[in-house]
């Protein structure tokens, strides 16, 4: 077993060999830009990224014309939001969204605000989850957009997009998603979900880094309106200017291919091999809670609460196994994270929380070594923790 | 077939020592360079080594004066938006010229729809800025001069030193559009006083889908970003670094450092031959900005009598690839904006062809056009209905 284990694909994942040996002739030979449309090189530049645009499409149940390349996922939902809301703001200035969405929505959010939008930020439960009736209720004749995201990026809980989706569209209002942590882990059908637009990352999913893309229902009679976040060019029929990013568009379309292929399979030994990481720490430890919902959750997502410990603390002092604290996007600037907060977890806890992302090559000896390395970390830390002890005279099983 | 690719304005291959310095952070060292843990850390060292290599090779002091984008047109929105919002306060009036790239173009436009005042400058028949007529132009509501260094059709280099201090001599930051110029042609911030610089990868040797833009320290606080959702960039730019292809480009920018002056000079020795040679086999053709002071490896030619496209066409089915303009805006039947603003009759623009060379190019791949093309101006040419 080659140390350190890799624990954080929530985070990111490492390229594929497949994909990376896709995108290879377009890092070397087939360098072409597809907008020359005077030779060959461009014409072939061209081709794969309409082989791509397929793969893509194929994946999520959508038609490749619906698929429009970006830089990546915080990309993709800045345009999803900007641009639906600059683009329809003369039917109403609201959106829907929710507490625990990526930064790269509440980032987003808060910058329509200063430009004048109105932002319902909607509650979670205690597992994470957004309630349909609440999205209902929120909903007013200003709503031009509802945006929730998939599956949570530090819990995994996965929210009930469908039935969400049924109530927005009943408004015949915009859905969007940001799917990052789902697309080519868990079932993720545009038509099933209801979305109108779906944010796409390709380095969450095995392929490269510096790609996304952005689903756009395509809609009759009136395609969709988007205002672009740039302008130059023209690119991707207007939505997104600038020369495309042939190989990491190859890497994305090759990343869904192999996705399509395994991730039912893939999810299915995820699932188990996270049944049995948790059931290894419970086992070894107590005073220890997992963090969203039970079973409605990636497969891939593990986050724990060890009472008494710093999660930050614990994670430095575990060079073997490389795992994260809160998302990695947060997780520099030390904040407590807002999502395990906003799911009512008292601060101790929120502090005492680490994520761990298991992938697609994590074998059964790492899972087996990370437990009995986070056991018996939390054991000693434990040993010296005041706090701890406290806790354990007053047979507080879980605070907060 | 041996294929000749003469169109590094569109974009050029990577170098091979950039591809491999690339290759290890996709399936190796792949953390992504926000994370705490060792993963990370490596990819973070390695995105601030990019940072500082860009840095050097356009002469800023400091290596956080870069920010990394997704590619040039980001670098120019983010540099001409970021800037246009953060000072709308202090001004809404913005000058730019005539020869821009469609980048800085659409941005000017959108922004106008947006309320602001935008100038846009004429150039003279080589596609310069005439530093009088900046100095005329400017009022004390303009905020931005923003222009391109190295026109992508034709390859002018604006006389940049003299334009920057006239712009400073009545307060206002200057951007430049270096994207075809930054590694290709010496050019430093600190030495010149650019306020911005966007640069791009693909144009010189380094990846697709990653460009940079300099903002000097003095005017950072003012920028507002255009991709929230992060604290990646210090702020100014959100989104989890594409380290493959930020280390591809800083690699890209210390090779090219290193090369600049005899790179510059090989290009330069082959483009004025593959003109100097198409004269004087040629009947009838001319050169478009042909100066001293342009990049040394864009030539514009047009051929009286043809047909750009035509010649483009052509020249493709034998495997050599030119284009007819920029790619960007190689949409058919929009004529050049760059060549009318230069004041070249429609005809003339109609019958020219851009061949931009690169680190790739060879004597044999010139030989191989001045072989071909003679003979084919003048099979066109015949059969041309043009008068």
């Amino acid at each position: 077993m080659k140390l350190p284990i890799y624990m954080d694909h929530q985070t990111t994942t490492p390229v594929d060999r497949d994909v990376l040996e896709a995108m290879m002739p377009y890092l070397t030979d087939q360098f072409g830009d597809p907008s020359s449309r005077s030779h060959a090189w461009g014409w072939a530049a061209e081709e794969a990224v309409d082989r791509a645009r397929e793969q893509v499409a194929s994946l999520i149940g959508a038609l490749p014309e619906e698929i429009f390349f970006t830089s990546g996922a915080t990309e993709s939902d800045n345009l999803a939001l900007k641009g639906m809301a600059r683009a329809y703001q003369e039917q109403g200035r609201h959106i829907v969204s929710q507490q625990t969405e990526h930064r790269a929505i509440l980032d987003s959010c808060r910058r329509l605000e200063q430009e004048g939008f109105a932002i319902t930020y909607l509650p979670v439960d205690r597992d994470g989850l957004v309630d349909p009736e609440a999205v209902r209720q929120a909903i007013t004749p200003q709503t031009i957009l509802v945006s929730i995201m998939h599956a949570n990026n530090e819990v995994g809980s996965i929210q009930p997009l469908a039935e969400i989706g049924k109530v927005v569209k009943a408004r015949g209002i915009l859905f969007h998603s940001d799917a990052v942590q789902t697309v080519g882990k868990i079932a993720c059908q545009v038509d099933d979900l209801q979305l109108d637009l779906m944010s796409i990352s390709a380095h969450k999913m095995y392929g490269p880094k510096g790609v996304g893309a952005l689903y756009v229902r395509k809609t009759r009679p009136r395609r969709l309106k988007c205002t672009p976040l740039f302008d130059g060019g023209g690119h991707e029929r207007g939505l997104r200017s600038g020369t495309l990013n042939v190989p990491g568009i190859v890497g994305l379309g090759k990343a869904c291919e192999v996705c399509e292929r395994v991730w039912r399979d893939e999810g299915e030994r995820l699932t188990r091999l996270r049944e049995r990481f948790v059931a290894g720490i419970m086992q070894g430890l107590n005073y220890t809670y997992l963090n969203g919902h039970p079973t409605q959750r990636l497969p891939n997502n593990i986050n724990l609460s060890f009472a008494g410990v710093d999660g930050e603390a614990l994670i430095m002092g575990m060079t073997e196994v490389a795992c994260s604290s809160g998302s990695a996007c947060t997780s520099t600037t030390l904040e407590p994270s807002y999502v395990l907060k906003a799911m009512g977890l008292d601060d101790a806890l929120v502090h005492a929380s680490i994520r761990f992302g298991l992938g697609r090559w994590t074998t059964e000896d790492e899972v087996e070594y990370t437990v009995q390395t986070v056991v018996s970390r939390v054991q000693r830390i434990r040993e010296m923790s005041p706090q701890y002890e406290m806790m354990t005279r007053e047979g507080n099983s879980r605070p907060g | 077939m041996r294929r000749v690719y003469l169109d590094y304005n569109a974009t050029a291959p990577l170098l091979p020592e950039a591809l491999e310095a690339a290759v290890p952070y996709y399936a190796s060292v792949w953390g992504n360079a926000s994370s705490i843990h060792h993963q990370g850390r490596e990819a973070r060292v390695a995105v601030e080594d990019a940072r500082e290599q860009v840095a050097q090779l356009i002469g800023a002091d400091n290596p956080f004066d870069i920010v990394f984008t997704s590619g040039g047109t980001e670098a120019v929105n983010l540099a001409i938006r970021g800037y246009a919002y953060g000072n709308r306060a202090r001004g809404q009036h913005i000058i730019t010229t005539r020869a821009e790239h469609p980048a800085a173009l659409d941005t000017c436009r959108a922004l106008q729809q947006c309320g602001f005042d935008l100038t846009y400058l004429p150039v003279d028949g080589l596609g310069r800025v005439d530093p009088e007529v900046l100095a005329k132009s400017i009022r004390s509501q303009t905020i931005l001069l923003t222009l391109i260094h190295g026109n992508h059709e034709v390859g002018t280099l604006q006389p940049l030193a003299t334009l920057v201090e006239v712009a400073h001599a009545q307060g206002v930051p200057v951007h430049v559009d270096a994207v075809q110029a930054v590694g290709r042609v010496p050019i430093d911030v600190a030495a010149l006083g650019i306020d911005l610089l966007s640069l791009c990868g693909h144009k010189f040797g380094g990846p697709k889908g990653v460009g940079a833009l300099y903002i000097r320290r003095s005017i950072g606080a003012t920028m507002q970003a255009v991709v929230h959702g992060g604290h990646q960039e210090r702020e100014r730019r959100a989104g989890t670094e594409d380290v493959p292809s930020i280390v591809a480009l800083g690699k890209a920018c210390a090779l090219m450092g290193q090369r600049l002056a005899d790179e510059g000079n090989r290009l330069e020795v082959l483009r004025d031959r593959l003109e100097s040679e198409a004269f004087s086999r040629i009947p009838e053709v001319r050169s478009l900005g042909k100066s001293d002071d342009r990049l040394p490896n864009t030539t514009n030619i047009s051929f009286a009598g043809v047909k750009g496209e035509a010649l483009v066409f052509n020249l493709d089915l034998l495997g050599i690839a030119v284009s007819t303009g920029a790619s960007c805006s190689s949409r058919q039947g929009v004529p050049s904006q760059v060549l009318e603003a230069m004041g070249v009759p429609r005809q003339v623009s109609e019958g020219s062809v851009r061949f931009s060379l690169g680190w790739g190019t060879t004597d044999d791949n010139i030989e191989r056009v001045l072989n071909v093309l003679p003979s084919m101006v003048e099979r066109l040419r015949m059969l041309s209905p043009l008068p």
